[in-house]
């Protein structure tokens, strides 16, 4: 443990605060914003900003602060990066089959036409 | 730790803390289930970032693999949920 300098400390905090900040701003937008199809972007500056903040700080304080490089918080950020797409993506195809399905005006229609309800009417013959 | 670290680290966790709250107004209010799985994801989201920064308040390893652990969670759950309001069932 060797003592941290304090401009090390100075950047720490300063990712902190960023970090923080741009949290806040994404929570607020999620709350705001009047539509699924728009609250799910703002929560990605929170995602990529926020998580890289954080995992930076954490790096280069535990480096500083044990005198060798200290890169698992990396995984952190590569979980990230491979999980959040997935679930963004699988959230946004539930939302646009619900909105289908429940037939909600202004709904884009399927790219393939007579693919409506592809996925539900899928079921009864996908294990004949 | 100086004290504008210290202080920094709480301007932080009350940053989360607040984003938190704001989310959990969205679970709560949210007008169909997937707001309310990806409001549950951003929560799940938000004790990541509060782990990793407990970590360095605290200036302990151990705080990583919690974050981990959360984060593989909330990938999980947030799918088995979205396959679930989608198709009805998890696992078919």
């Amino acid at each position: 443990m060797t003592p941290v300098p304090l401009w090390v400390e100075a950047v720490v905090a300063a990712l902190l605060v960023a970090s923080g900040l741009s949290v806040v701003i994404s929570a607020f937008g999620f709350l705001r914003l009047p539509d699924f199809f728009l609250r799910i972007h703002p929560p990605a500056l929170a995602y990529t900003f926020g998580s890289w903040c954080v995992s930076l700080a954490a790096i280069l304080y535990f480096s500083v602060l044990q005198s060798r490089p200290v890169l698992h918080p990396w995984l952190v950020i590569i979980l990230l990066s491979i999980t959040v797409p997935v679930t963004t993506m699988l959230l946004a195809r539930v939302a646009l089959f619900r909105r289908r399905a429940a037939g909600i005006a202004g709904t884009p229609p399927p790219l393939i036409p007579g693919d409506a309800g592809a996925l539900a009417q899928a079921r009864p013959t996908r294990h004949s | 730790m100086s004290a504008f670290l210290s202080n920094a680290i709480a301007f932080a966790l009350g940053c989360y803390a607040v984003a938190s709250m704001l989310v959990l107004i969205r679970l709560v209010r949210g007008p169909r289930a997937q707001d309310r799985v990806f409001a549950l994801d951003l929560l799940y989201f938000h004790a990541l970032l509060v782990s990793l920064a407990l970590g360095i308040r605290h200036q302990s390893d151990m705080y990583f693999e919690a974050a981990l652990l959360i984060a593989v969670f909330s990938f999980v759950s947030s799918a088995a949920m979205a396959k679930f309001i989608l198709r009805g069932e998890v696992i078919e």
